[in-house]
Formats: C-alpha cells, sequence, structure tokens
C-alpha cells in the first residue's frame, strides 16, 4: 500500500494511505485534510479543492481535459502544475506523490 | 460575438463607431433611449409585459402544463415553495410554453441543475442569463452572458479583484466599516433593517471595491436595483425610461472615474487594489472603455453582481434565525458556527432565483427532450429544496447543517460566482459583530418582498435590537 503527502500552506505535512480508485480530493477529505472545500463533491465544477503537484509527479497524476483546464482558469492562485485533486485518480503508481496546498481555495 | 451589431439598428450603430473616441460614453445610451423611444412611436418596437399583482391559485388546482413559475410574484406570494415542489416530483423538467416571457424549460432538481450548468458545451448563456430579454437598445455584454473562451479571457482580467488574497487585505477594512454602521443603530426601538443594515453594508463594500466617491455610495444601491428590475427581463417593476437614465448615469459617473484613475496611474500614482485599477493595469481590459457595451456590461455586472444578492442575505438570514429561533440559541452558544451558517443562508435564501441558458443541440434531460435554441431555466431556489439532494430536511433552517457547501446558489461551472468569498467574508464580518453587541434582534412584522422573478428579495422589515447587558 502506496501513501501520499499533503504540504499546507503553512508548511505542515500529512502523510495518508492510498487508497486506490479513490481521488486526491476524497483522500484529502476523510483524512481531514485542511484546506482542501470541494463544495461540488467532485464534479470538476467549483475550482476548490487545487493542489499544486510537486514537479517530479506531473507525469504520473495524468493528463489535464478541457473541463478541468477551464475549472482551473479561474483560480486566481494558478500555477504551472496545478490540478483540481478530484480529477486526479489514486493507483499504487502514485505511491510517493507530493502535493501542496494553495493559500486560499477559490 | 458582438452582440450590438444585430441588435441595434443602422442608424445608431454609425454613432458608436465613432462614438469610441469622439462621443462621450454617457450620450450614445442616451442616443440609445431616442432611438428607442422612436420606433415605440413608429409602432417597431418589441412591446413591454406589464404586471400587476392578482391572488396566485394554489399549484393543486392546476394542470402540470399551466404552470408558470416565472410570476414575479411567486415568491412575494409564499407560493414557489410549493409550486416548485410538485414540478420536483412529478415533472423535474418541465415546459411552459406560453408564459409572458415566451416559452421556456425548467430544471428544478438539483442533480439535472447541476448537469446543464457543468455543460457550457450544450448549454449557452448568450445572450443573456434572466428569463427575458435586456431592454431594446440596453443589450451590455457581459461575461456571466459569455461562453467560452471569450468568458475566460474576460473574467481572469477581473478575478483577482475579489480574489481570496485581495480580501484578506480588506479584511479589516471591511470590519471597521461594519462595525461603524452597526454601532450608530437605535436600540429598543423599531427601524427598517434593509435599509439601515444591509442596503448600508453592501453600498460600503461597493464603494471600497470601486473606489467609488464614498459619500456617493448610495447610488450604487440604486443603479443595482433598476438594473436588475426591467420588466421584460425579470417580471421586476423598473421601466424604460428609468432603465436608460441609469444607463448614462452609470455611464457617465463610471467613466470618469476611470479617466481619472487612468490620469493619476500615467502621473506615477501607485496603482491601488481596487477593480479600475486592475482593470488598467491589464493588457487585454487596459483599452475597454473604447468599448462600450463591454465596458458598462463590465461595470453593471459588478455593481449588481456584489449588490443585492449579498443584501438579501444579510436581510434573509436574521429572517431565518427569527424563524427558527432554536438555531438562534444554538448560534449564541457556539459563534464559531458562523462559517458553516452563511453557507445555509446563502442555501436558504438563495439571493438568485435562476440562471438562464439556451440550448446549443437537442438535448435529452431526465427523459425529455428539449430542443436546440430552447430556453432553459435553472432554478437554484428549486434545486436547494431538493429532498434528493440534502440529508437533512431542506425546508429547516439548520445552521450546522453537513455539507452545506454544496448548495447552488453560487452556481457551478465556468460562471461560478467571482464574488462567493467576498460575500461569504461580509456575511461572516456582520454576524461575527452582531453578536458581540446585541442579544437579541427580533424581527417584528413579516418583511416586504421585491417583485422579480430572478432577485429573491426584501425591501423591507421592521426589526429591533436588545443591546448585551
Ligand atoms: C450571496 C451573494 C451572491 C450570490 C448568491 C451570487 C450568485 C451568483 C450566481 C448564481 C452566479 C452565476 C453562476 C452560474 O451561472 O453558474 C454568479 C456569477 C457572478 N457573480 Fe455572484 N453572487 C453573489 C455575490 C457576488 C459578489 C459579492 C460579487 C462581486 C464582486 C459577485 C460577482 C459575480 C460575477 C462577476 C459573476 C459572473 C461570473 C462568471 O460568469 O464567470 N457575486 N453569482
Ligand atoms: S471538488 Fe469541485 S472541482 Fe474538485
Amino acid at each position: 500500500m502506496g501513501r501520499i503527502t499533503f504540504i499546507e500552506h503553512s508548511g505542515t505535512e500529512h502523510v495518508v494511505d492510498i487508497e486506490v480508485g479513490q481521488s486526491l480530493m476524497q483522500a484529502a477529505v476523510e483524512n481531514g485534510i485542511p484546506g482542501i472545500d470541494a463544495d461540488c463533491g467532485g464534479a470538476c465544477a467549483c475550482g476548490t479543492c487545487h493542489v499544486i503537484v510537486d514537479k517530479d509527479w506531473v507525469q504520473a497524476t495524468g493528463g489535464i481535459n478541457a473541463d478541468e483546464q477551464g475549472m482551473l482558469g479561474l483560480t486566481p492562485e494558478i500555477t504551472d502544475t496545478s490540478r483540481l485533486s478530484c480529477q486526479v485518480t489514486l493507483s499504487e503508481s502514485l505511491d510517493g506523490l507530493i502535493v501542496r496546498l494553495p493559500e486560499f481555495q477559490m | 460575438m458582438n452582440l450590438l451589431k444585430p441588435l441595434l439598428e443602422p442608424v445608431i450603430q454609425p454613432a458608436l463607431d465613432k462614438a469610441t473616441s469622439v462621443i462621450p460614453l454617457h450620450w450614445q445610451i442616451r442616443g440609445a433611449h431616442a432611438f428607442q423611444s422612436l420606433k415605440q412611436r413608429a409602432g417597431k418596437a418589441r412591446p413591454i409585459p406589464v404586471f400587476s399583482e392578482v391572488p396566485l391559485p394554489d399549484v393543486s388546482t392546476l394542470a402540470l402544463q399551466d404552470i408558470d413559475v416565472s410570476n414575479p410574484f411567486l415568491y412575494r406570494q409564499g407560493l414557489w415553495h410549493s409550486y416548485f415542489k410538485r414540478l420536483r416530483d412529478e415533472c423535474p423538467v418541465h415546459f411552459q410554453k406560453s408564459s409572458p416571457f415566451g416559452p421556456f424549460w425548467s430544471v428544478t432538481r438539483y442533480e439535472d441543475i447541476m448537469f446543464v450548468d457543468t455543460h457550457h458545451d450544450l448549454f449557452s448563456a448568450e445572450p443573456i442569463i434572466t428569463i427575458g430579454p435586456q431592454p431594446e437598445g440596453l443589450e451590455l455584454e457581459t461575461f456571466i452572458a459569455m461562453d467560452p473562451p471569450k468568458h475566460d479571457a474576460q473574467r481572469q482580467a477581473v478575478q483577482g479583484v475579489v480574489a481570496p488574497k485581495n480580501l484578506a487585505q480588506m479584511e479589516n477594512l471591511i470590519r471597521s466599516r461594519t462595525a461603524d454602521v452597526l454601532d450608530r443603530l437605535p436600540v429598543n426601538e423599531p427601524f427598517d433593517w434593509v435599509q439601515n443594515v444591509s442596503i448600508d453594508l453592501t453600498s460600503r463594500m461597493l464603494a471600497t471595491l470601486f473606489d467609488f466617491p464614498f459619500e456617493q455610495r448610495h447610488k450604487l444601491a440604486y443603479w443595482s436595483d433598476v438594473a436588475a428590475s426591467p420588466p421584460e427581463a425579470t417580471g421586476g417593476s423598473s421601466n424604460t425610461a428609468e432603465a436608460f437614465d441609469v444607463a448614462a448615469d452609470i455611464a457617465s459617473n463610471m467613466s470618469s472615474l476611470w479617466r481619472d484613475k487612468e490620469a493619476r496611474i500615467a502621473a506615477g500614482e501607485e496603482p491601488g487594489f481596487d477593480l479600475i485599477s486592475l482593470l488598467l493595469a491589464n493588457a487585454t481590459t487596459r483599452t475597454m472603455i473604447n468599448r462600450p457595451m463591454e465596458f458598462m456590461g463590465n461595470m453593471a455586472l459588478l455593481i449588481v453582481g456584489g449588490n443585492d444578492t449579498t443584501r438579501n442575505s444579510m436581510t434573509g438570514g436574521l429572517w431565518a434565525l427569527n424563524q427558527f429561533p432554536d438555531e438562534f440559541a444554538k448560534l449564541k452558544q457556539n459563534p464559531g458556527l458562523i462559517p458553516n451558517m452563511v453557507s445555509e443562508i446563502i442555501r436558504w435564501q438563495t439571493p438568485l432565483a435562476y440562471m438562464r441558458r439556451v440550448a446549443k443541440e437537442d438535448v435529452t434531460l431526465n427523459g425529455q427532450t428539449i430542443n436546440k435554441g430552447d430556453k432553459v431555466v435553472m432554478w437554484y431556489a428549486s434545486g436547494n429544496r431538493d429532498e434528493r439532494a440534502f440529508e437533512q430536511d431542506p425546508d429547516q433552517f439548520i445552521i450546522d447543517r453537513k455539507n452545506v457547501r454544496k448548495h447552488l446558489s453560487f452556481g457551478f461551472g465556468v460562471h461560478r460566482c467571482m464574488g462567493n468569498r467576498l460575500a461569504e467574508m461580509q456575511l461572516r464580518i456582520l454576524w461575527e459583530e452582531l453578536l458581540k453587541r446585541f442579544d437579541d434582534i427580533e424581527v417584528l412584522d413579516e418583511p416586504e418582498y421585491v417583485q422579480s422573478n430572478f432577485v429573491r428579495g426584501y425591501t423591507r422589515m421592521s426589526v429591533k435590537l436588545t443591546a448585551i447587558t
């Protein structure tokens, strides 16, 4: 079983176990990671599950479709490696994944 | 797409083309009104519906096809609730073929609304998001009613002004302005909450956002009210002459504000964090003033968007707490519930009843075939009361409701409300400051309601404060 690390804007780290098939957003919410609102419940429709993927992990987390790109565009805090965590599906191959939380969700 | 071209007759167009540099913006709009009057006299204008209030029937006496939820008195008469419940249960995607606004579909369940709102490829927000059209000659271009990619570029240019980072810097200012309003309220005697609290606070906020002359802030509230209530758009009570006058006022006030900022920045003044400074700092919007309908559209969108929505949540929240006194007691016990309560207030009130779309192709939704070109209205007010989507009874006001942030009041998808964090912050500060000062806030009578199928709001609510002893 793999693990992923969320790093809050303040620097606080949270390590959680991977549950294969879950989204990264669900992993955050179920483990009580602060700073992920996920207002739309994973429908790629609110932009409040924004995370910044460590650059070494960008490839592994897969491509971004047009809907996600569109919603990310509404986030003033967008960066080159931004993702909506509800659109990233967890698998064993993401063991070691590191993501950072933005200072604010939109 | 240039909305103006097909809509304004050739007589006006040359004036507008030339106008970009020569004719002051406000004369262009007065010109449009003059043109409109001419057209009306010649019998060429689109007729404007007139609404007079009569008691509406109980929904159980109506055939499904006769249910018309676009009636602007449904909310005021307290009937919206039973009308929408019947549609959700018996005909969740409902066609009304002969309303005063023409034929339209109503989407009433949470899941279906979410589907429509997140499929901008199937449902267009153009040309406008109210059931009926904007007044003829006043068709403003605003990004709430544009599809991607044009929408995205325009929104990106302005969203920084209400970005959480900017808001964090404004929090103290908003708090001190709120405190100032509350400290001047009369105690132990009746007064109107709408005027003295809700309108005053939201106008102060807007004046801050625009860096608008503070002593003239009442104009912003007035403009917003008129702009949101043309009868042909929302069943509201403003009239065309008033709408044109207000457009002219917005144009002249806002363009001089713009020119003034521009000159000061050119002279070396440090640009501020207000909206116009941000627009002037962005390459795509710097020249917006040369595109009058777009300039006006953006100004109007921000003035209206940030105004009566928040205002009516300020009134609605207090009205809800008075109807659910146990929740008021719970709140006083535990002020830590304020952030969650703010979302519950916005769900319960649903300040904007709906957004409208137009089908871009034939779409089957919940068993009904919507044809290309049909109007589709997403009734957030109904979706927020959908028993299928909310575990705890959605008609109850529950300040610690679970998962309340899933409410539809801000919409979802690319048009999701840009000012949602600002609205939440204003309401949170209001309740934090109220609880510090008052032991009880009693609503003395049922409030008076706005006439509209779009804005769910209040014109008056009499209250009495008891100070903390
Ligand atoms: C409780 C208060 C508010 C409510 C209920 C509300 C509601 C909404 C709704 C329903 C939409 C359209 C969503 C959609 O089509 O999916 C919207 C969009 C918008 N709102 Fe708000 N709003 C509120 C406060 C504000 C404030 C304070 C501002 C001020 C700056 C604002 C500015 C906007 C703008 C600019 C848009 C257009 C966004 C776009 O099309 O991308 N709103 N709002
Ligand atoms: S949870 Fe709403 S976009 Fe991811």
